[in-house]
């Protein structure tokens, strides 16, 4: 496997995270009230990386994906702050320059391949058009390139599969054949959009396999977005746990599942099923459900579902945002509990328990 | 794929000559259940100072004192393989797809019917293609810009055009464009396409644009709803992922998914619309067969009417065999079936 495909010449301009996103806000003005699904978040992704962004639904991760890639099509979503992909910034910049970016830098990965495939043409036929809008070739050529593409991602006999329908396959194969459509214009930046969660457990392992070697091979940034902490364990170099919009904790991976640091995240450990534990002992789910993001909780927007709320001085979670801060080594906490608090809790009181 | 041709062919066949029985039925036997004789049938066919004698005559050889199913038998007969009818003194050959004689003119139903077709197919195809054009672009502008004032004033317009009779729309436009301003020929003129293709039009066009826009409306507000729907869809997204142009997502990946709810409405209404323009011929004096249709009912022409409406429901079966067939075409997900 090459370090590295050879790049545009553009793209090797500019230095520093192929995407980072800065202070961004994605909010949609409804009749009930400003939904603010994501409010402040930050993060970067370099090339050759893996981001993680982990949270229950309805916390913004979906929300974010789309807007990175320009799919917030409604009139009535805000969005601010700042999006560069490639040094290049997205966030009011012309329809036209982002979905020239669309599939040729940057490209997505849905959750459900079956209804993300249109039924009634081939997978041939979209891949060829995904390849053919960025990239100027005869139909024949983008054929070929379409069985290659196929080949790539593993699925077998393509000269013949490449005239097939969507329906035609199987959940794993229109999962690798979405994979194929994704990576036809060789993107330095792809995002998955929970791309295991409709697939049978065997699969699910192949698909994320499959993304990994992908990744090496085309050496592109990777953003994994999903609700499954396994998921990430398997890929991710960095993590991002969102909640309410907002970021909870953001560290390495080894951090996050050495030592994490905010209630949630402990939480989210918790509520994972492990066949390690004895089945009859009981899953530690997080009480309640995700706010409303009409109404986030004042302060904190976890107080309400915290079990350690308690222990911060004075009423801090009720009445004041916590900020992201530094934890020490870019370990980035949003908790008012002191750091050595915080760490002592870990060890006592939730790693046992995990164990 | 060809099984599935058979299939739906046999089943364009059971559907025709099930529809030819219930007609059958309505005009044959439904007298007869209400306690018509053969002979008041058949005063309606004889002249007004007719003997008992000539009435009874009369009903016998318009085979009334037959059992309806024998009735029937012998009009498929005729149908399937001709007959022999007499007229009084001599006797005439009637060939193959023989659907009788007029009771009231004499004269064979079908060169009468195949007169007339021409008429209504012209009627109908040219009203299609305009509201075809004119529902399906404003429906598909409608959708994408939803809640709009263009939105809004199409589908307000919409309803008004459903909702509005066409004897009304229809003498309104020829009062207007043909008496008042000259624009257009007035009513009963028609040429047919094989004299002049331009006059042809030229006759048509105003009973054209009143029939669309009756049928606009119905598809403007079916291909909204259609457009709406897979607009939503998560291909579309994909869609749009992959940085296609805006415009090649609404008209290659959104409309060709709304097609089929308008494929299939299309296929019945244009074959049904063959012979039941009635309301539309009669304003505008065209010779069609919905015309024909309610001048034989009004005369008891039995035949006639059962050639008319035998005619229909073959255009309905065959407008329903290529409405499946297209639905092969559209959707690949059938063809496997």
């Amino acid at each position: 496997m090459s370090l590295m495909t050879p790049t545009s010449p553009e793209a090797s301009r500019h230095t520093g995270p192929y995407l980072q996103v800065e202070d961004l806000r994605v909010h949609f003005e409804t009749d009930d009230g400003t939904v603010k699904s994501v409010d402040g978040l930050s993060f970067a992704v370099e090339k050759g990386k893996t981001l993680g962004i982990v949270g229950e639904s309805g916390s913004g991760k979906s929300v974010t994906s789309m807007a990175v890639m320009g799919l917030h099509t409604s009139k009535n979503a805000r969005i601010s702050g700042s999006i560069k992909v490639d040094g290049q910034e997205l966030v009011g910049a012309p329809i036209d320059v982002v979905r020239r970016l669309r599939g040729q830098k940057m490209a997505m990965i849905f959750q459900d391949p079956l209804s993300a495939m249109h039924p009634y043409y081939t997978v041939g036929n979209q891949i060829v058009e995904a390849y053919r809008i960025h990239n100027d070739v005869s139909k024949k050529a983008a054929r070929a390139h379409a069985i290659d593409m196929l080949d790539r991602v593993g699925i077998p006999s393509p000269r013949d599969r490449v005239d097939a329908y969507p329906h035609q396959f199987s959940g794993g194969m229109r999962q690798r054949a979405m994979i194929a459509m994704a990576l036809s214009c060789d993107p330095s930046l792809l995002i998955a959009d929970e791309p295991t969660t409709a697939l049978d457990v065997t699969v699910q392992a192949q698909i994320l396999d499959l993304i990994r070697d992908l990744q090496r091979e085309f050496h592109s940034a990777v953003v994994i977005i999903t609700h499954d902490l396994g998921v990430v364990a398997e890929l991710a170099d960095d993590i991002v746990v969102m909640y309410a919009g907002r970021k909870a904790e953001h560290g390495s991976a080894e951090q996050l599942f050495g030592e994490p640091q905010h209630p949630y995240a402990w939480g989210l450990l918790g509520s994972m099923p492990r066949f390690d534990r004895p089945p009859t002992e009981r899953l530690l789910p997080i009480k309640g459900t995700p706010p409303s993001l009409i109404n986030v909780p004042e302060g904190c927007a976890f107080n309400p579902r915290c079990e350690f709320s308690s222990r911060v001085p004075g009423e801090r979670c009720v009445t004041d945002r916590p900020e992201a801060l530094d934890a020490g080594g870019g370990h980035r906490v949003a908790c008012h509990l002191p750091t050595a608090q915080r760490r002592q809790i870990w060890a006592d009181e939730i790693a046992p328990r995990l164990a | 794929m060809i099984l599935y041709i058979i299939r739906r062919l046999l089943a364009a066949v059971g559907l025709v000559v099930v529809l030819s029985m219930i007609t059958f039925a309505i005009f044959y036997l439904m007298p007869r259940l209400a306690g018509a004789s053969p002979e008041t049938l058949a005063t309606r066919y004889v002249g007004r100072s007719s003997t008992g004698a000539t009435v009874e005559q009369r009903a016998e050889s318009l085979g009334f004192y037959d059992p309806v199913p024998v009735q029937y038998w012998n009009w498929l007969k005729g149908v399937l393989f001709g007959t022999d009818v007499s007229t009084g003194a001599d006797t005439v050959r009637c060939p193959a797809p023989c659907l009788g004689y007029s009771f009231k003119t004499q004269d064979p139903v079908l060169p009468e019917i195949l007169d007339r077709l021409p008429v209504s197919f012209s009627l109908a195809i040219g009203a299609a293609v305009i509201w075809l054009v004119l529902g399906v672009s404003i429906g598909v502008l409608s959708a994408l810009k939803r809640g709009s004032f263009f939105d809004r004033a199409a589908m307000t317009l919409a309803l008004a055009g459903v909702s509005l009779p066409i004897f009304w729309t229809g003498l309104l436009a020829l009062s207007i464009f043909s008496y008042q301003l000259g624009w257009t020929p007035p009513g009963g003129s028609y040429t047919p396409f094989s004299e002049s293709p331009l006059d042809w039009a030229f006759a048509l066009l105003l009973p054209w644009v009143t029939l669309a826009l009756l049928f606009s409306a119905q598809y403007a507000r079916l291909t909204r709803a259609g457009m709406l729907e897979t607009m939503s869809e998560d291909y579309i997204r994909t869609a749009r992922a992959k940085g296609l142009p805006e415009r090649t997502v609404v008209a290659k990946h959104g409309l060709r998914g709304a097609l089929t709810p308008i494929v299939t409405i299309f296929g019945l209404d244009f074959g049904l619309l063959i012979g039941s323009a009635v309301l539309t011929e009669s304003v505008f004096g065209l010779p069609g067969l919905g015309a024909l249709a309610v001048d034989s009912t009004r005369n008891n022409d039995l035949p006639m009417v059962l050639g008319v409406v035998l005619l229909v429901a073959v255009f309905v079966a065959v407008a329903n065999l290529v409405v499946d067939l297209l639905y092969a075409v559209i959707d690949p997900r059938v063809r496997t079936r």
